[in-house]
This record gives structure tokens, C-alpha cells and sequence, in this order.
């Protein structure tokens, strides 16, 4: 291969002397000091205090739920769509049966066990995408503690 | 030796170095931590207060948390290492860092009321105060040398022989820079230094007393060359970004102290700060009037306190101007933290060896003749 010759930038005087750069640097970060100082500009959330509540995103991705419709029944009617969408595989379904004498009987199915392996769960969404029934919702919640049940 | 003499010299070394050094160098910590927070956007550690209480105080509690903490934590030794050197390395950085106060005026000769002999507030009233600065501090690079050499590990031995070779390149051309200085005032005792300045005008602000004579302001010249010189290389000699170097947790995870935990780490910690304290001391002595009043309010001070019962009220003036304008220096070493990137080595070296020594050299002839000719 041939040897290709960079041509390197030919610094004026005042870039040698580095000295003016420096200065420059020292102006940058001067202005950004005094910006905090004066309250203009602020990253960092005093988390106890303040919360993401009043901040979070249209889109944020909470811990999923399951929720029940206006008559108080669950939603959910154990198609297990999301069990099998899910990436990780955290959402386990045990169907049942709905009585025949019962008010919902017309449903026919209904989750006897509705698991999310939390520790699995990598909050994606896409259980509440594919549900037919609007059953699962991820919160908007984002300070979650677990304790064994 | 009499017994005054005794007694006020531990009453001085008790107020300097405990009651002042320590405490600075316990918050100039935390002043960083904030400070470099706010350049970078951020807020700085801001919590820790009263216990139990919900009161933050700007978090400063934050120094006593941090000591409370090193002290609480195991000493931990490492089973690989030179026990002995490993031990006594911490102690080599720190003891030469607060040895080197020793000659630093803090203040105004303090006049008390019942005493007939001013107190002179500096330790110890040495006629080369410089030289003795230099001479100790240069030791202080035997505990980072002792410190990596002992770790028995590859990044603190890199950081130790990185260490030596830039504190002794750089003790050059720090010496060379304050020789147009002693030139100047031909005397090495600092307190005599700073009085001079007092009323003659600081080395760097010459605009009172004599300082308005043409000499004294082509001398801006070499003093000027001389601050740069020895501002760039007290940061080099500290190990302060950008020539952190020996530290460089990019390359060499914490340097020299990568082995040391607990209380040792935070020896080398303190020592760092107090040679950074000491250096702008120093700096300030030599350079801005140490603990004098600028445009010579200095005697407008002595004035109005002339009275005998308020004759020590200028010495403790002149102490908490001498503290602030160190406090200012401060400041500055962490702003430049919180702007430049560190040096390359080779780029240290070379600005060390060819750049600094020949420019603190030419320095010299230049301010001689100024003094000669002008």
C-alpha cells in the first residue's frame, strides 16, 4: 500500500502559544458557571423532593397492569396474545373457564393466574400493543420497590 | 530560648496548621466538588447538614461525612505490597505539604496590648523562606515514588515513575521562576517580601508607593513571565489537571494511590491539597501582595486601628485577606480543572524541559538587566 502523507494544519502563532486557548476554555466553562449561578440552567432533579410526575414523557413505559372495565370486570380474557408476544417471556397465563351461569358468561375465558416475572419484564410495550382487548397498560410509574410475596 | 518564644510558636503552629490549613483543606474539597459541579451544569453534593434533621446547610457537612467516613472504613492492606513503605508513603506526601507552611507569613506582625513585642505571624521567621519551601517540598515526591514502588503493581508503579520524572522536571523551572522575584526585593525573607509589597506595591499591581516608577513597570515584564511560569508549574508539581499524570484515571485507574484505601488514601488526598495550598500561598506572597491590602490601604488600616487597644485588629485583618486571596487562588486551580484536558506526556515534558526552563532562564538575564539599566 502506498504511504499517504497527511498534510498536518499549520497553527498560527497564537495556537502555539496555547495560551489564548486556554483562555477561551476558561471563558466556556466561566459562562457556564455563571449561567448556574443565576439559575438559568439546570439539569440535575433534587429527586426526593422533586419528581418526574409533573415531567413524564406521552410515551413513558411504566410497570405493566392489568385493569377492569367500567363494569368492575377484568378485561383480560386469557387469549394469551401477550404471553406469546412477550420478548422476554415474563407474562405467564393460566386460562379458565367462565361459568355458564355467570353474568359474563358470553366472555367464555378468563385468567385463573395472570403472572409478570417482574425481574424478566424489560417494560417494551408490546403486550399492551397486541392486546385485543385493551387489557394491559404499562403505568407511569418508575419508582418500583419489590418484596417478596 | 525563652518561654514566650515557645509559647507562641505552639499557639501559631496550633492556629495555622489545625485551625486553618486543616479546615481549609477539608472544604476547598468540597468548595471543588461544588464549584466543578456548577461548570459542569451539575448541582454538587448539597445534602449532607445537621443530622437528622432535614437541614442541607449547602451540604456542608459534606467534609465531616467524608472524614467520618475514611476514618470508619477498614484499613486495608493489600498482601502483595511493601508493608513498611506502603504505610509510611502517606505520611511522606502529607508531612512535607504542611512542613512547607512553616515559612509562610499568614498576616500582619500582630500587636497585643500587654505584650511589648509584636508577634511576627509567620512559624517560623526564616531568612530563606523560598529555599526552604522548595528544598521540603521536593520531599514530598518520595512518598508518591515510595507509594508506587511499594504497591507492587503495575498502574501505581506507573504512576510513581510518571510522578518523579514530572515533579522533578518541573522543581526547575518553579525555582528558575521566582529568581527575577528575589532580584527584585533581594531578600528571601517572605515576610519582609510581603511588608515591602505592602507599601511599595505588589509585584504584579505596582500602582502605589514607589511601585510608579518606570523600572517597576518594565518589570511587569519578568514578572508577568515569571507568575505564568510559576503558576503552570506549581500545577505540574501539585499534579493538578491538565498535568495529573500520576493520577490519570483514564490510563492508570487512581495512579500512584490506586493500592490505598481508607485513611491512607485520604492522607495523600490531604496532601495533595495542602501542597496546592501551600503553592498558592506562595504564589500569592511572591506574586500579589500576600497579606497586604492593594493601593496601599494598608496604611489607611494601621491608621484608624492605631489605637492600643485596637492594635491587633490589622493582624487579623491581613489574616483573613492573606486566607481569601488563597481562597481566590483556589479557585482558579479548579476552574482550570473543570476547563483543560489533560497533557500528553511528552507534551509535559517538552513544555517543561524546552519551552519552561529556557523561557524561566532567559527570564532571569532579562529581569537583570532591567534592574541594571532601568
Amino acid at each position: 500500500m502506498a504511504t499517504v502523507t497527511v498534510q498536518r494544519p499549520k497553527l498560527s502563532l497564537a495556537e502555539k502559544l496555547f495560551l489564548p486557548g486556554v483562555l477561551k476554555g476558561l471563558a466556556i466553562t466561566l459562562g457556564h458557571a455563571l449561567r448556574m449561578l443565576r439559575g438559568q440552567k439546570k439539569v440535575t432533579m433534587q429527586y426526593p423532593e422533586e419528581r418526574w410526575d409533573a415531567n413524564l414523557p406521552e410515551h413513558y413505559r411504566g410497570a405493566p397492569a392489568l385493569v377492569t372495565d367500567e363494569h368492575g370486570r377484568e378485561r383480560c380474557v386469557s387469549c394469551q396474545l401477550c404471553e406469546f408476544i412477550c420478548p422476554p417471556r415474563a407474562i405467564t397465563i393460566v386460562p379458565e373457564e367462565i361459568p355458564g351461569d355467570d353474568q359474563w358468561a358470553k366472555v367464555e375465558k378468563q385468567p385463573k393466574a395472570f403472572e409478570i416475572d417482574m425481574i424478566r419484564c424489560i417494560y417494551c410495550g408490546m403486550c399492551e400493543e397486541v392486546c385485543p382487548e385493551q387489557a394491559i397498560f404499562l403505568r407511569k410509574d418508575y419508582a418500583i420497590t419489590g418484596t417478596l410475596p | 530560648m525563652d518561654l514566650g518564644l515557645i509559647i507562641s510558636s505552639a499557639v501559631k503552629i496550633i492556629g495555622f496548621v489545625f485551625l486553618m490549613l486543616m479546615p481549609m483543606i477539608a472544604y476547598i474539597i468540597w468548595v471543588e466538588r461544588r464549584f466543578l459541579a456548577i461548570i459542569q451544569d451539575r448541582i454538587g453534593p448539597n445534602r449532607v447538614g445537621i443530622p437528622w434533621t432535614n437541614v442541607g446547610l449547602f451540604g456542608l457537612g459534606q467534609p465531616i461525612a467524608d472524614g467520618l467516613k475514611s476514618f470508619l472504613k477498614e484499613d486495608f492492606t493489600p498482601g502483595h505490597v511493601n508493608k513498611f513503605y506502603y504505610v509510611i508513603a502517606p505520611a511522606l506526601v502529607m508531612v512535607p505539604a504542611l512542613l512547607t507552611c512553616a515559612v509562610l507569613p499568614f498576616g500582619r506582625d500582630l500587636v497585643l496590648p500587654f505584650l511589648d513585642e509584636p508577634i511576627r505571624l509567620v512559624i517560623a521567621d526564616l531568612d530563606i523562606g523560598p529555599i526552604w519551601i522548595f528544598a521540603i517540598a521536593s520531599l514530598g515526591v518520595y512518598g508518591i515514588v515510595l507509594a508506587g514502588w511499594a504497591s507492587n503493581s503495575k498502574y501505581p508503579f506507573l504512576g510513581g515513575v510518571r510522578a518523579t520524572s514530572q515533579m522533578i522536571s518541573y522543581e526547575i523551572s518553579l525555582g528558575l521562576s521566582i529568581i527575577p522575584v528575589l532580584l527584585l526585593f533581594q531578600h528571601l525573607n517572605l515576610n519582609d517580601i510581603v511588608r515591602y509589597q505592602s507599601e511599595h506595591g505588589w509585584l504584579l499591581l505596582p500602582m502605589w508607593g514607589d511601585g510608579w516608577s518606570v523600572q517597576r513597570w518594565l518589570y511587569l515584564i519578568p514578572a508577568g513571565v515569571a507568575f505564568i511560569i510559576f503558576v503552570v508549574s506549581m500545577f505540574a508539581e501539585t499534579n493538578r489537571t491538565p498535568f495529573d499524570l500520576p493520577e490519570c484515571e483514564t490510563e492508570l485507574v487512581a495512579g500512584y494511590h490506586t493500592e490505598y484505601g481508607s485513611m491512607k488514601f485520604a492522607m495523600f488526598f490531604m496532601g495533595e491539597y495542602a501542597a496546592m495550598i501551600i503553592g498558592s500561598g506562595l504564589a500569592v506572597t511572591l506574586f500579589l501582595g500576600g497579606w497586604s491590602l492593594p493601593f496601599g490601604l494598608d496604611a489607611l488600616v494601621l491608621g484608624v486601628f492605631s489605637d492600643t487597644w485596637f492594635s491587633w485588629v490589622p493582624a487579623l485583618l491581613s489574616t483573613g485577606i492573606f486566607f481569601l486571596k488563597i481562597v481566590c487562588f483556589m479557585l482558579f486551580f479548579i476552574w482550570v480543572r473543570g476547563t483543560l484536558p489533560r497533557f500528553r506526556y511528552d507534551q509535559l515534558m517538552k513544555l517543561g524541559w524546552i519551552i519552561f526552563f529556557e523561557a524561566a532562564l532567559a527570564n532571569i538575564f532579562i529581569a537583570a538587566g532591567i534592574l541594571m539599566f532601568a
